[in-house]
C-alpha cells in the first residue's frame, strides 16, 4: 500500500507524457487519416494504389517495428542526418510522436473512408441540385455525415492510440509505462505497480469512451 | 543480401526461427486466450449477477490497459510468483519462469479479452427460437450446446476470429522485451551486431506483413468453407 502511495506522483507525473503523445498523434493523426481517405476515392488509380498500400503496410505491422524503424533506422542513412529533417529525427519525442501519427492515420483512413462510403448517393445528387460546388458539398455536407458516422470506430482508434503510446517507453521516452517498468524493476513490486499504472490507463479510457459517447448523442440525427 | 545468409556469415537462418518462434507464441497465446475466452464469455451470458461482473472486470482492465504494461506485470510477478508456491512446498531457491511461457501466457489473457466478447457477441446472435426448437426435440443441454450452438457460433465468430488473431500476431512483438527470441528480438540482435538497425527492422517488417498476408489468405479460405449453405 505504502508503495502504491509513494509511486502515484510519479506515474502521475508520466501520465502527462503520456496524454501529450495521445493528443499529439491523434491530432495529425486525423489529418494523415483524412488525407489517405480522400487519395483512396480518388479516380487516379496510381494515387488510390497508394492510399491503399500505405495502410495495409502499416496495419499489418507492429506498432514496434514502426517505430524501430523510424527511430533507429531512419538515423543510419547519411542525408537523413546532414539534412534539417534530423532536428526532429534524432529525438525519441518526435520520432515516436511521428510513428505514432502515420500509425493512427493508417487506421483512421479506414474508418473515414467507410464513412465517406456510406454517404447516401441521393445527398451528394440534392446537393449538386441545389448548385452547391464541391468544395461546399465537401464541407458542409460530406465531412459532418462522415464524422458523424465514424464516431463509434474511432473512439475504439483513440483508445487503441492511448495503449499505443506505452511503445515510447522502447525508445527511452518516460511515459506512463515507462516509469510503470522503471518502479517495477527497482522495487520487484510489479502487482502494486501494476495497478496504480492501469487504474491510470483506465480511467482515461473511460474518459475516452465517455466523451465519444456524448459527442456521438449530441450529432445525432434524431 | 549476404546478411540474410543462412549459415554462420549471415542471419537467415536465426530470423527463420524466429518467425517460427513468433508464430508458435502467437498460436499458443490464441488457444489460451480461447480457453480464457469460453470461461469469461459464459460468466458474461449468465444470469448470475456476479459472475458478469467478474466478466465484465477481465474485459474492460485486458483491453483498457497497454499490452507492455501486462507484460511487464507477468515478467517480473511471474516467477515471484511461481517461488511463492514453490516456499509453501519448502523449495528455496530461485526459479526463472520459461520467457516463452510468460509471453504467451500474458499476450494470450489479452487476446481472452478480444476473444471474449467475440464469443459472447457469436452466441447472442444465434436465433432464441433454436434453443425452443433443440428443447421440443428433447435435446439435452450439452447435446445442442455442442450440436447446434457451438458450430453456427464458429462460423459466425470467424472473422472476428481474423481479427483477434491479426491483433495478438502483432502483439507477439512486445514480448521481445523480455528476451524471448522472436522476429522483433532477434532483429534487434542482428541489428545491434551489424550496425544495420534499417535494414533489419524493415525486413521484420516484411517478415510480419507476409504472416498477416498469409493469415488472411487462411481464414478467407475458412470463411469460405464454413459459409457454404448460408
Amino acid at each position: 500500500m505504502d508503495l502504491m502511495l509513494e509511486s502515484l506522483p510519479r506515474l502521475l507525473n508520466a501520465t502527462i507524457l503520456t496524454i501529450e503523445l495521445t493528443l499529439l498523434s491523434l491530432f495529425f493523426g486525423i489529418f494523415v487519416g483524412v488525407f489517405f481517405a480522400i487519395l483512396r476515392t480518388s479516380n487516379k488509380k496510381i494515387l488510390s494504389l497508394f492510399s491503399y498500400y500505405y495502410s495495409y503496410v502499416f496495419r499489418g505491422t507492429p506498432l514496434l517495428v514502426q517505430i524501430f524503424i523510424i527511430y533507429f533506422g531512419l538515423a543510419q542513412i547519411e542525408w537523413i542526418r546532414e539534412s534539417f529533417l534530423w532536428i526532429f529525427l534524432k529525438e525519441p519525442y518526435s520520432c515516436a510522436i511521428l510513428a505514432f501519427t502515420l500509425n493512427t492515420g493508417a487506421y483512421s483512413s479506414e474508418i473515414f473512408r467507410s464513412a465517406f462510403e456510406t454517404i447516401n448517393k441521393g445527398v451528394l445528387e440534392a446537393a449538386k441540385g441545389l448548385g452547391l460546388n464541391t468544395i461546399h458539398t465537401f464541407f458542409r455536407i460530406q465531412l459532418p455525415l462522415a464524422i458523424r458516422q465514424s464516431l463509434p470506430a474511432y473512439g475504439n482508434e483513440m483508445i487503441l492510440m492511448l495503449k499505443g503510446t506505452s511503445l515510447a517507453s522502447t525508445v527511452t521516452l518516460l511515459d506512463l509505462t515507462g516509469v510503470a517498468k522503471h518502479i517495477i524493476s527497482t522495487t520487484f513490486r510489479p502487482v502494486e505497480v501494476f495497478i496504480v499504472a492501469g487504474s491510470i490507463y483506465l480511467l482515461m479510457t473511460f474518459i475516452i469512451h465517455n466523451f465519444i459517447k456524448y459527442l456521438e448523442k449530441k450529432y445525432s440525427y434524431k | 543480401m549476404g546478411l540474410l545468409a543462412f549459415g554462420d556469415t549471415g542471419w537467415g537462418d536465426e530470423l527463420f526461427y524466429a518467425t517460427l518462434m513468433t508464430i508458435a507464441v502467437a498460436i499458443t497465446a490464441l488457444l489460451i486466450g480461447f480457453f480464457l475466452a469460453s470461461i469469461f464469455a459464459t460468466f458474461k451470458l449468465s444470469k448470475n449477477k456476479l459472475l458478469n461482473l467478474l466478466g465484465g472486470f477481465y474485459t474492460t482492465v485486458f483491453r483498457g490497459v497497454p499490452e507492455l504494461l501486462v507484460i511487464y506485470l507477468f515478467f517480473f510477478g511471474g516467477s515471484g510468483a511461481v517461488m511463492f508456491v514453490a516456499k509453501i512446498f519448502g523449495y528455496d531457491g530461485y526459479i526463472e519462469v520459461n520467457a516463452f511461457l510468460t509471453g504467451a501466457i500474458s499476450i494470450g489473457i489479452i487476446s481472452g479479452a478480444y476473444s471474449t466478447e467475440v464469443f459472447r457477441g457469436a452466441v447472442q446472435s444465434i436465433d432464441k427460437g433454436q434453443f425452443e426448437a433443440s428443447k421440443v426435440l428433447g435435446f439435452k443441454k450439452k447435446i445442442y450446446f455442442l450440436k447446434v450452438i457451438i458450430p453456427q457460433m464458429l462460423r459466425l465468430a470467424l472473422p472476428n476470429i481474423s481479427n483477434v488473431w491479426q491483433i495478438t500476431l502483432k502483439d507477439t512483438s512486445l514480448i521481445s522485451v523480455t528476451g524471448l527470441v522472436e522476429i522483433m528480438r532477434q532483429s534487434y540482435v542482428a541489428a545491434g551486431s551489424t550496425r544495420d538497425p534499417l535494414f533489419f527492422y524493415s525486413f521484420a517488417g516484411i517478415l510480419y506483413l507476409l504472416l498477416t498476408f498469409l493469415s488472411l489468405k487462411i481464414f478467407n479460405r475458412l470463411e469460405n468453407h464454413y459459409g457454404k449453405g448460408f
